[in-house]
């Protein structure tokens, strides 16, 4: 218990300060930047409550929108995709989720992906839509979810595969 | 009561998305209209303070690029001072002597942002240094935005690159006025509407803030004038306006306090009542 909570709580922190340091700062292209801070939603525990993970999301991303003068937009969004986030797992890992004995480190690539990719485009089109916040422009809304999310997809599988190759050594 | 109290139980964690949903939105909604992102903005003190520290680091990597802008105004200012000194020797030019209108502050932005809809820059200079709402912000090259909120150390500046700032700006050789805006698609590129039909306007007029706000003084650059058409009822030209800044290379700034704002203010208050 005591390590989900302290490993949960560093990578909180550190998700943090590399969302508002280092990734949101890259602009490629002029203004694609990843949010990888939604990993933490993503890799949180199954098992925990659901009130639990539903709040620390929002005060992620209520954290993150304090840092970038976004708002509420990033806390929006991972609320969201916190609160939604079962039916992601059902969808693309079946079975493993029913027996409640999912762990990512264990899991086949492309169930994976498929679950990283369906929160990520979830969460960037909520994202955008609230940033630009003019109907509108749904077109620009799109093509924004669409390039930010292809980059957020890539850089987060890299990190978990990055990581989930140092534990089993 | 006892099903109003299952229903809560059965809902709950559904409810209490609902409500931080709900309050997110709340934030989103308010930070999208002026001056009111009440207390989620980064001028406070752990925020303010994550972000000095970080540009302390990366301050030293455009050192040299904001040593060569600094000598280039001083360049300018220097040969300001001694031409004007040369041409009329018999005037009184010491213009420290006078009644300052216009008070400036130097500082430095401490976090830029250009890519998003709404851009505010942070930077380092706050209430102890007699910052307050509503003071103009320029570069050596042009102008920069509006001070929105204070903390101790720290302030938020709305950028013209933010979709809600409103600045009054005017053609160089004649006083036809109009307002700038953004329409969020270039961080080069600023709006400038409501010039009247009957303003001659040329590719490559210079842009600059008109005065009559009390927040920029008059004659403050913003920009060339890149291309320009009527609009749809003809009346007005929609300008589109190449500003001289770089607002995604941004170091030094200079904040600019109207000491004469608030006789304006109660002048032209009484005059609407």
């Amino acid at each position: 218990m005591t390590s989900i909570f302290s490993i949960n709580t560093v990578r909180f922190v550190v998700l943090l300060l590399l969302q508002v340091l280092v990734f949101s700062n890259i602009n490629f292209l002029g203004y694609i930047n990843p949010h990888i801070y939604i990993l933490f939603i993503l890799l949180f525990p199954v098992k925990n409550n659901r009130m639990t993970i539903i709040f620390l999301s929002f005060l992620l991303g209520l954290s993150i929108d304090m840092f970038l003068d976004t708002g509420g937009i990033n806390a929006a969004a991972s609320v969201f995709i916190a609160y939604i986030r079962p039916v992601a797992l059902k969808f693309s890992f079946g079975a493993l989720y029913d027996h409640q004995s999912i762990k990512f480190s264990t899991t086949e690539l492309g169930q994976r992906i498929t679950y990283i990719s369906i929160l990520t485009v979830i969460h960037h089109f909520i994202f955008f839509s609230l940033e630009i916040f003019n109907f509108s422009k749904i077109l620009l809304i799109l093509e924004n979810t669409l390039y930010s999310s292809i980059f957020t997809i890539l850089l987060c599988i890299l990190i978990t595969i990055i990581f989930s190759r140092k534990k089993k050594k | 009561m006892q099903q109003i109290v299952n229903f809560i139980i059965r809902n709950k964690s559904f409810l209490l998305f609902l409500f931080l949903f709900l309050v997110s939105l709340g934030f989103t909604i308010q930070s999208h209209s002026f001056h009111k992102s009440k207390f989620v903005n980064s001028a406070n003190f752990l925020t303010g303070g994550i972000y000095t520290m970080s540009n302390n680091f990366s301050d030293y990597f455009g050192l040299k690029q904001q040593n060569i802008l600094l000598q280039e105004e001083n360049n300018t200012l220097k040969s300001l001072l001694y031409n004007s000194k040369n041409a009329k020797d018999s005037v009184f030019i010491d213009s420290t002597r006078f009644n300052k209108t216009y008070r400036f502050i130097s500082g430095q932005v401490i976090r830029n942002s250009y890519s998003k809809t709404n851009n505010v820059i942070l930077i380092n200079k706050g209430k102890t240094d007699s910052l307050e709402q509503d003071f103009g912000v320029i570069t050596s090259k042009g102008i920069l935005g509006i001070v929105e909120k204070t903390s101790a150390h720290n302030a938020t500046v709305l950028s013209i690159l933010n979709t809600t700032t409103r600045i009054s700006a005017q053609l160089k050789k004649t006083n036809h006025f109009g307002t700038i805006s953004w329409n969020a698609k270039s961080p080069q590129y600023i709006q400038l509407t409501e010039i009247p039909q009957i303003a001659p306007v040329i590719i490559g007029d210079t842009i600059i803030t008109s005065g009559r706000s009390a927040i920029f003084p008059k004659g403050v650059p913003v920009g060339t004038v890149a291309k320009f058409n009527l609009d749809t009822a003809e009346n007005y030209y929609e300008i589109t306006v190449k500003l001289f800044n770089d607002m995604t290379d941004l170091e030094h700034v200079y904040i600019i306090e109207n000491t004469n704002k608030n006789t304006l203010k109660t002048l032209l208050n009484n005059r609407d009542d």
